[in-house]
């Protein structure tokens, strides 16, 4: 729909690049809001993005990149929850599994909050109509296949992305 | 206070940004123009976001108030 008409619903571009679990949630968590207050929304899924569009979801975090992320426990009482374990680099980087261990700690944490899954996230942008784009150049350069990629995603370019958000009134690069 | 009679009420405790305006939005799909919708949560981040999703939706924000630690919102379905 142009911005020429003035029913138009506002809209929203974002353009999606990492594939972290932590990563994954702003594009997820904004589309689905501005789905939910009637707004048009678009996700261009880039790089290492795109991941966020295969059927099962394998996002993880990785402590050893992200200096200020807080380690926390998802059980126990309050007081350990609460507690921010100071693991020192060295072994966050060399012990095996570590990213795996991290990641169901985070998963198990924002569960236990109430914090939606990436999985139910993605769903309600579904359920919402917000257009996923998946980068046809990173396709090409990783070696993945449309079939690759849930079929209620389309596949598209630069050009696709930048004619969307040109119409759209708000940008952002997550 | 006068009290307001709802048609409809869905509970978002316990849920985080963004499910309690992802739900109410859903729920007031299913009432008829003029009806009203209960929403309770108790996400403190709650209040300024319905607002904000009142205000972009154009669903009427007749109510908001803190009953029993959670929080209580009425909107009545605009179009």
């Amino acid at each position: 729909m142009s911005k020429s008409d003035p029913n138009a619903p506002k809209r929203l571009a974002l353009i999606a690049s990492k594939g972290t679990l932590d990563w994954a949630y702003p594009p997820f968590i904004l589309a689905s809001a501005a789905g939910a207050m009637g707004w048009e929304v678009g996700i261009f899924f880039t790089f290492y993005g795109l991941t966020l569009l295969k059927p099962q979801l394998s996002a993880e975090v990785t402590p050893v990149g992200n200096p200020a992320m807080p380690m926390k426990m998802p059980f126990g009482s309050e007081g350990f929850q609460n507690f921010n374990w100071p693991i020192p680099q060295l072994i966050m980087s060399n012990v095996p599994g570590f990213n795996a261990l991290a990641t169901t700690l985070m998963k198990q944490t924002f569960e236990n909050k109430g914090v939606a899954s990436i999985e139910e996230l993605r769903q309600t942008c579904l359920d919402l109509d917000v257009r996923l784009i998946g980068c046809q150049m990173t396709m090409d350069v990783f070696g993945f296949k449309r079939e690759h990629f849930i079929k209620e995603c389309e596949i598209g370019g630069a050009a696709t992305f930048l004619e969307y958000a040109s119409e759209a009134d708000v940008q952002l690069f997550i | 206070m006068d009290i307001i009679k709802e048609d409809l009420v869905v509970d978002c405790s316990g849920m985080l940004c963004p499910m309690p305006v992802v739900k109410t939005s859903k729920a007031i799909k299913t009432l008829e123009v003029g009806q009203i919708l209960k929403m309770v949560a108790t996400d403190p981040g709650a209040p300024p976001d319905m607002e904000a999703w009142s205000r972009q939706t154009g669903h009427e924000l007749l109510r908001s108030m803190q009953e029993a630690g959670k929080f209580v919102f009425f909107f009545r379905r605009s179009k």
